[in-house]
């Protein structure tokens, strides 16, 4: 069963075909949907890719959430659709409510351009469940508004509940917590600041990303085969 | 009725701010002593029709709170007043 994967594109997005073309060497079948449809489609998951929506006028995402095509998002999402929010992406999920939290501006005020180590903290998310748990991944970030946070409650609330799946072993943005990617209650709902698309060959520096990307597409593989059973 | 409008957005208390400690930090190298409490936001400005100030009040409430101002890191200040033209 080959996971149909819808990938977002927001005028000022582009990081769409590379997620594409990642997804496409782990056997993914992505396809392009625009912000102004109403509806996703027949597809398995959907990723937010990265990017400038919307300029970032406002705030990164604030523009992008009204989006014709947030609320199928959301919809999907409330029926266990897989949602992955990359870098921009993330920060339009928190925009529109489907993430808590918020992304400020980097400690230091410096865009971030460089390769990170990440730990693996939990693994209740479609995009980290079929990686091992504490295993150091090696992924490129590209960011000026990474600085995750959010109130003391909703931290508290998010690491009890192991929400945070991705954590950096070297904190650069100023991050609550070193806090690199959240899952929703679900798990269904993930948002990141790494670039897991960009560390999928060798060549790129890395290819630590297609792990994450192969687990996305087996909750992706199941949701389809469940809606066929269905 | 139109109202002229300003929205001030700044960073709740207790968010870093990144920019308002770099411009503090850079101060006193200029020659500026004693100045803190720095704080970075920004201004919008707008005009709104409505039938009566409390109306536009409610509606610029409103709007601050879904998309000029992200609650979970900002605060809103807002000046209303009636006539168009902004100041």
């Amino acid at each position: 069963m080959t996971a149909r994967v819808g990938v977002v594109v927001f005028p000022g997005s582009n990081c769409e075909h590379d997620v594409i073309e990642a997804l496409g060497l782990l056997g993914g079948d992505g396809s392009l949907l625009w912000h102004g449809d109403r509806s996703v489609g027949a597809v398995d998951a959907v990723v937010l890719p990265g990017g400038f929506a919307h300029g970032d006028y406002l705030r990164p995402g604030a523009i992008a959430r009204f989006s014709p095509i947030m609320q199928a998002v959301g919809a999907f999402a409330a029926d266990g659709g897989p949602v992955v929010g990359i870098c921009n992406g993330f920060q339009v999920l928190t925009e529109a409510g489907l993430l808590p939290g918020a992304l400020q501006k980097n400690r230091g005020l410096s865009f971030l351009c460089t390769t990170v180590d990440l730990r693996v903290d939990s693994r209740r998310s479609v995009l980290t469940e079929g990686v091992e748990a504490d295993r150091i991944l090696r992924i490129p970030i590209n960011h000026f508004e990474g600085n995750y946070t959010c109130d003391e409650a909703t931290l508290r609330r998010l690491e009890g509940d192991d929400r945070v799946i991705l954590r950096y072993v070297d904190n650069p943005n100023g991050s609550m917590h070193d806090v690199a990617g959240i899952c929703n209650e679900g798990g269904n709902v993930v948002g990141l600041m790494p670039h897991p698309e960009r560390a999928s060959d060798p060549l790129l520096g890395s290819s630590d990303g297609l792990v994450l990307l192969q687990s996305l597409l087996d909750a992706a593989g199941r949701g389809a085969a469940r809606s066929l059973a269905g | 009725m139109q109202f002229s409008v300003l929205v001030e957005v700044t960073l709740r208390a207790g968010v870093a701010d990144p920019q308002g400690a770099t411009i503090e930090r850079s101060l006193p190298a200029l020659g500026f002593e004693g100045v803190r409490d720095v704080r970075v936001g920004k201004a919008i400005r707008f005009t709104i029709d409505a039938p009566d100030e409390a109306t536009a009040r409610s509606a610029v409430d409103d709007l601050c709170h879904r998309f000029l101002a992200n609650p979970v890191i900002e605060d809103t200040t807002v000046t209303l007043r009636e006539g168009a033209g902004v100041g």
